[in-house]
């Protein structure tokens, strides 16, 4: 009974961390080159309704996560054009994009809502699977959930270990002294926010393709808004976000394991749980981790006018 | 002076006009044709009487939205709560009128829309106390609180507050006729409309016109500056996400009483955002307000009839919306 629970909520935390890790990775490169993009929403949208499509006419999983993540960088590129060249304040340019994403993904989708694919293929990994309860948990899912950890180790290689993260970083800490210093801030903000459109794609294309194995409009269900709080969480660290998306996965997974053993909390209450849990990471981390934060981030008061 | 009046106007219409030819180009792009889609919008709304009298029903919450979102961004605050704000004021009001059924007309409409303010401002004041304190942007707080909003209200009608009688729907029961918000005969413009017109009176006349204000302008302009001479900026903070939380709790109210008659969980098909982007193209101008609100509420009406006409799905008068956004927020400036 026990190891039933455990195996649930530990493969449950797997599925529902993946795209949550995703996405903050995405929202982390973004933030170090010193761009918040509230938008994230939108291109997990885009992600999963493009891969969705893609996989239903290509009947490959390859082709649908590359589209995903292509589509995701390209609707990136725009908010990289509004924020970087027409200086748009980044705030708004991104709830603007999270509009455009809820209205494409809805377009694009329109013929495909509810059809069934059979999704990614389930690999479970020789060896590792056939350990008790570990096995089934950890180790019995798809290419995207064994890919999510070894990204954030290389993000994190990437952003503190190469001169390419080093220049980034500093953009996002003081883009003058960057580019006093001989750096190109336009193009390594670009650069971050192309593959952080990537990275947001692949979120979405988890959902549909490797979680819900169909497409539903707005089925991302603010997930891109929590990695917003996540990126905070993880003080703009990959390997701190991996322990935040597993920690968020795995309240996700024990309020879904509550609601279907039949606990005597309505579901609606239980929903609320990792909104409240996003509120709750802001409040405790937001004031303490501004020192973590990159320094010239977002430009909050640039104001509209 | 006529110029500067004249300006916002072109400004708007300029807008409005590359938002329309964008999302045209994207309909052809998925072979539908944009020019009856535009037909269809506009004959709907505003080819009779019955389709004005129903965009008017949509403009009512989306004044008070805006100006839930205008208020706070006199300090650059950005609130993006409004639709959470909207569904928790409908909350409270709904409590009153549930609780306090036997009440007479008047004194129970006060009531309901005292709540509705309280509730939304309520929720709102989270998010400012967080922002007040320096713990947390309000833009991601106000977000989040959304999502626990709707929840809130799902909870309350699929639980304790539902209907037994209601056949199954999840929603509370009817309201009393005394809980009803008094309407145009014949029609479903209510009492709200001119609320929502005097909530933007008076906006204009406390920016303009006003100490407060001129103080607002002063926190705005440079709140450091501000700080220094004395002015509270943390209670402005708070204050400012308050009020703006109340208004777009008062538009919960209006909808719950005057359209609904009962909670349902389907208050809103997104009023709360799309106050903010008519607060944001409008640059938070009163007059702008206005006529932004009536837009969109043309699109956003129109949004229903292209999933009849056009088998479009509703949701995608939002790529129209966010592409008038786009424009909004990408159009060049004087100053960088």
């Amino acid at each position: 009974m026990i190891a039933i629970f455990v195996r649930s909520l530990l493969s449950g935390a797997v599925v529902s961390g993946t795209p949550l890790l995703y996405a903050t990775l995405a929202e982390v490169i973004g933030q170090r080159a010193g761009v918040v993009n509230l938008g994230l929403e939108g291109v997990m949208l885009v992600g999963a309704v493009t891969g969705f499509v893609t996989m239903v006419h290509t009947g490959s999983a390859a082709a649908g996560v590359l589209a995903a993540a292509l589509a995701g960088a390209a609707l990136n590129a725009l908010f990289a054009w509004l924020v970087i060249d027409r200086r748009a304040n980044q705030l708004a340019t991104g709830l603007a994009l999270m509009f455009a994403g809820v209205g494409l993904s809805a377009l694009l989708g329109a013929r495909y809502v509810g059809r069934p694919i059979t999704g990614l293929p389930e690999l479970p990994l020789p060896g590792l699977a056939s350990i008790p309860v570990l096995g089934p948990a950890l180790f019995t899912h798809d290419l995207l959930v064994y890919a999510a950890v070894p990204i954030a180790i290389a993000a994190h290689w990437a952003l503190f270990s190469t001169r390419w993260g080093l220049a980034v970083r500093a953009v996002g800490e003081n883009p003058v002294a960057a580019f006093a210093a001989g750096r190109n801030p336009r193009v390594l903000q670009y650069q971050a926010l192309l593959l952080a459109g990537a990275l947001g794609g692949i979120a979405g294309a988890y959902l549909s393709i490797g979680v819900a194995k169909t497409w539903a409009e707005w089925m991302t269900a603010g997930r891109g808004f929590i990695a917003v709080a996540l990126v905070i969480f993880a003080r703009w660290r990959p390997l701190r976000a991996v322990a935040g998306a597993a920690l968020f996965g795995g309240a996700i997974a024990l309020q879904l394991l509550l609601q279907t053993r039949g606990v005597p909390v309505s579901s609606f209450l239980l929903d609320m749980l990792p909104y409240v849990l996003s509120l709750a990471v802001l409040a405790a981390w937001g004031g303490s981790g501004r020192r973590a934060a990159p320094a010239s981030l977002g430009r909050v008061f640039q104001g509209s006018q | 002076m006529r110029s500067a009046r004249l300006e916002p106007m072109v400004r708007f219409g300029g807008l409005l006009l590359i938002g329309l030819v964008a999302f045209a180009l994207l309909l052809l792009l998925f072979g539908r044709n944009p020019l009856r889609a535009y037909v269809d919008i506009f004959a709907s709304t505003l080819g009779s009487a019955y389709g004005f009298s129903e965009t008017l029903v949509k403009v009512t919450p989306l004044l008070l939205t805006a100006l839930a979102v205008a208020l706070p961004s006199r300090i650059w605050l950005i609130n993006v709560g409004g639709e959470g704000q909207l569904y928790v004021g409908a909350l409270c009001a709904t409590w009153a009128a549930l609780h306090l059924a036997d009440w007479p007309r008047l004194p129970l409409l006060a009531v309901m829309a005292l709540c509705g303010f309280a509730g939304g401002g309520a929720w709102a004041a989270i998010a400012g106390v967080l922002r007040a304190r320096g713990w947390a942007s309000e833009t991601i707080t106000t977000l989040l609180l959304n999502y626990v909003a709707i929840l809130l209200v799902h909870y309350v009608v699929f639980g304790p507050w539902r209907d037994p009688g209601g056949l199954n729907y999840p929603q509370t029961a009817a309201f009393g006729d005394a809980a009803i918000l008094p309407a145009w005969p014949g029609s479903r413009v209510h009492l709200g409309l001119l609320a929502g017109l005097l909530a933007v009176a008076a906006f204009a006349f406390v920016i303009a016109r006003t100490r407060w204000g001129l103080e607002l302008r002063a926190v705005g302009g440079n709140a450091e500056a501000a700080h220094r001479l004395g002015l509270p900026i943390t209670r402005y903070v708070i204050v400012l996400m308050v009020v703006g939380g109340g208004l777009a709790g008062l538009a919960g109210m209006a909808e719950v009483s005057a359209i609904q008659g009962r909670l349902r969980p389907s208050l809103s098909p997104g009023y709360g955002y799309t106050g903010f982007l008519i607060s944001w193209m409008a640059g938070a101008h009163p007059i702008g307000i206005i006529v932004g609100a009536f837009v969109l509420a043309v699109i956003t009406a129109g949004g229903d009839i292209l999933q009849m006409t056009q088998g479009l799905p509703g949701s995608v008068v939002n790529i129209l919306m966010a592409v008038m956004l786009f424009v909004v927020l990408g159009r060049p400036r004087a100053r960088a």
